[in-house]
């Protein structure tokens, strides 16, 4: 047997093979191979089920004995609506097997492997931080085009198709290239600027609504020792949530399209250097909370309900989200951005909303009628106010808030809809380009910026760097506004 | 009896080295292959691109950013979290006073800091990052507050959110949490070195600097030798993944200006985010020469005659 102690130039020792192992183990640990473990195999799935018959009750001809799946993506919203307008579905086809349902927060390990294998489910809530990339879903041919139930009548009136009762830009939002509707949006989100209305009322204000109020506005509440404005400082992509509208206000809609579609030197643009200077403006007179460069979403959130700081850009998520630290009598509303003055292309009001939680029924799914038909119930408006009351969100169905209690947050940004009208703003790039818009602009770009770190000009450069090299990356997929 | 003794090995290790081909080598094998793609990650449709990925990954400020970290955790995390092991273990067993009945012993109170350096250890490495994060607040974390509870209220840094502090802040996390076990370790090591040589030592005049030196880091080098592997694979792989995505980045991207991105938090990124699972994997196999040049690197230095007592 092999000798026990090292002697060299003589074969394989007991200590050169435990070291010989543990250089090998030492290289296994660290390993890539995880992504390898998704084996790439085309089985393809099987048959798809016999589409059913078209009626006035039935107008996507959903199969009426077959089985559906449903993959909901279980984060703020939960899964409950989803289970509930899954036993509307049963209701109306009695001979269907009940509704297949899992909720899951991690969309992508669960789906991925389906995916790849060709055997998705028949509908998916494709949200949360697992969430698939929809461009390249796209790109790939693994989406069912959903124009067959955008033309389908409405649950509620037969006389209206579904795309006319949803709020402006979820349409839009669903397409890529050309017509076809890939996504329906169920939530609605609203982005702003949020703030605490009895906040104001302490300092005797009103939101302001030019920049020079703004500041005179964060000038009176830091001699009372509080901060103008906090924001996600180590996730600084929530500050384009009311900077891109207000951008849109000075210099009109045309602006945020040209960044969209990444136009060089779209970001050169004056009204992009005003609102970048204006934001700068918070930083250079200290109207920002101490250390906000350093707090994630939730504890900027926290020092912001603790009354700490006076505004925070955010998304309508936030009432539910920041619930737990916000006091009773916080009072929340939403404000549409500032602009500069009357010069500005868009009235006040201009206000960035669009739609959230993503459902898609895949290209390789077997039941794809019945996963357009549940949507379609989701879409009714007895589903959208269960959804509406449950999770305080506001749905893709237009209206559909009636006689229910509404929060002080949604009821406020249901206003500040009704105030923005036409002038809602839908900038693209955090669906269309998610790296860019999130830790380029957003971490390298805009959270370097309100740190003090970069200048606007210096911000501006930087930014259209990545967008051109965006733009030029061809292993990206590039889109455009129609 | 020489000849043949690798076969004979083999057949012993038949089903390890199986598992071991199948889990292990064939997935490296296949990454390399992917590494050659276009494979978005998200469906079954890709072509061969040639080194299109990899002139790609050159050209990449970002992974040249990310590589440089991990080599800088590579190199920095054994060498301090070791010394700082070391001389703790020392200290522990060896550095003590003398005192009457035993010739060496450590400082007072040794057992309680055994078990104090040992605790982190007993938390997941999840929970230690995010307990850090906490106190890394630079509003209302407990390192700010304790700065301004003896009256720096001018230095309160950002600790996470200043590009230049974050890698620093990152790095002490684990070494706070992973040096504990090495001073365990090191004392059990310690603990075998014979006392003899500590007597012998003590007579001639060593003091406790030449003890250290000249008897206990010798005896002590095999084991300080796999601690040396072991705080490798942890700055290259999923600890220093883990405190960089937890305390930094989070799920949709962040940290200052990429001043923390690592090499796997990169392929992660590039493979589940942007849907590049063919680019992710050519960092993969950068990131396995990286870590097969620390493995011969390691096996070379530590080449060394080893000491029978």
């Amino acid at each position: 047997m092999g000798s026990t102690s090292a002697h060299s130039n003589e074969g394989l020792g007991r200590r050169d093979l435990i070291k010989r192992s543990a250089a090998v183990g030492l290289i296994t640990v660290p390993t890539m191979s995880f992504l390898a473990s998704c084996a790439s195999s085309d089985s393809g799935g099987d048959e798809k089920v016999e589409k059913g018959k078209t009626s006035a009750k039935n107008p996507l001809g959903a199969n009426e004995t077959a089985q559906l799946e449903v993959v909901i993506f279980n984060g703020g919203f939960g899964e409950q609506y989803a289970i509930d307008a899954e036993k509307r579905y049963n209701t109306a086809f009695p001979k269907a097997p009940k509704v297949k349902h899992a909720a899951t927060e991690k969309i992508q390990s669960t789906l991925q492997p389906r995916f790849n294998g060709g055997t998705p489910p028949d509908l998916i809530d494709n949200s949360g931080a697992e969430q698939m990339d929809m461009g390249v879903l796209v790109g790939k041919k693994q989406l069912t085009d959903l124009t067959a139930l955008m033309d389908a009548p409405s649950y509620d009136d037969p006389a209206k198709k579904v795309r006319d009762t949803l709020r402006p830009g979820i349409v839009e939002m669903g397409q890529f290239d050309g017509d076809p509707v890939w996504i329906m949006y169920y939530a609605y989100t609203v982005y702003g600027v949020w703030y605490s209305q009895k906040a104001l009322e302490n300092l005797d204000a009103t939101y302001p609504e030019t920049w020079d109020d703004m500041l005179a506005l964060c000038a009176k509440a830091k001699k009372k020792g509080i901060a103008g404005w906090t924001y996600a400082g180590k996730h600084p992509y929530y500050i384009p949530f009311s900077l891109y509208p207000m951008i849109a206000k000075i210099g009109g809609v045309e602006v945020l399209d040209k960044i969209d579609n990444l136009e060089p030197n779209a970001w050169k643009d004056p009204a992009v250097k005003t609102a970048f200077e204006a934001y700068y403006e918070l930083y250079k007179k200290g109207y920002i909370l101490q250390g906000t460069p350093g707090l994630d979403h939730i504890q900027s959130q926290t020092a912001w309900t603790k009354g700490k700081a006076l505004f925070i850009p955010n998304g309508s998520w936030v009432e539910n989200e920041a619930a737990k630290t916000m006091p009773a009598d916080f009072n929340l509303a939403v404000g549409a951005p500032s602009g500069i003055d009357s010069s500005d292309k868009l009235p006040f009001g201009t206000i960035w909303a669009s739609g959230g939680e993503p459902f898609i029924v895949p290209q390789k799914a077997k039941n794809p009628q019945g996963g357009m038909e549940l949507l379609r119930i989701m879409l009714s408006e007895e589903s959208s106010k269960n959804f509406t009351s449950q999770v305080k969100s506001l749905t893709a169905l237009n209206g559909g808030t009636d006689g229910i209690e509404l929060t002080p947050g949604l009821k406020s940004a249901v206003a500040a809809l009704d105030k923005a009208g036409e002038n809602v703003v839908n900038p693209r790039l955090q669906d269309w380009y998610v790296k860019l818009q999130k830790e380029q602009i957003g971490v390298a770009g805009l959270g370097e910026m309100m740190a003090g770190r970069l200048t606007p000009a210096e911000t501006i450069k930087k930014i259209q760097g990545y967008a051109d090299a965006a733009a030029k990356d061809q292993s990206i997929k590039h889109y455009k506004h129609q | 009896m020489q000849h043949g003794k690798y076969r004979f090995i083999v057949g012993f290790l038949i089903a390890p080295l199986a598992l071991y081909a199948i889990f292990v080598i064939w997935p490296f094998i296949q990454s390399i292959y992917y590494s050659f793609t276009d494979w978005t990650g998200l469906s079954s449709d890709f072509k061969m691109v040639g080194f299109d990925n990899y002139k790609k990954m050159f050209e990449d400020d970002i992974f040249w950013k990310s590589l440089q970290h991990s080599v800088l955790f590579v190199l920095l995390l054994p060498l301090v979290t070791l010394a700082l092991a070391l001389f703790l273990a020392f200290m522990i067993n060896v550095g003590g006073r003398q005192r009457k009945g035993a010739t060496i012993a450590g400082v007072r109170g040794s057992g309680f800091y055994k078990i104090a350096y040992f605790f982190p250890q007993v938390l997941s490495i999840a929970i230690v990052a995010l307990l850090f994060q906490f106190a890394y607040n630079p509003e209302s974390g407990a390192i700010n507050a304790a700065l301004s509870a003896v009256g720096l209220d001018n230095v309160q840094p950002l600790w996470l959110g200043d590009p230049d502090l974050a890698l620093w802040c990152v790095m002490a996390v684990l070494i706070w949490s992973t040096v504990g076990f090495f001073v365990v370790l090191f004392s059990a090591g310690m603990a075998s070195i014979p006392k003899d040589y500590y007597e012998a030592a003590l007579l001639d005049g060593a003091d406790r600097f030449t003890t250290f030196f000249r008897i206990t880091l010798p005896l002590l080098w095999d084991t300080v030798q796999a601690g040396w592997i072991y705080m490798g694979i942890l700055a290259l792989g999923a600890e220093a993944f883990a405190v960089v995505q937890i305390m930094t980045v989070g799920p949709g991207g962040g940290g200052p200006d990429y001043s923390t991105t690592v090499l796997p938090l990169y392929v992660y990124q590039t493979a589940f985010r942007d849907a590049q699972a063919g680019y992710a994997t050519t960092i993969g196999v950068a990131l396995l020469v990286v870590t097969l040049s620390f493995a011969a690197v390691v096996t070379k230095l530590g080449r060394r005659e080893r000491l029978e007592f």
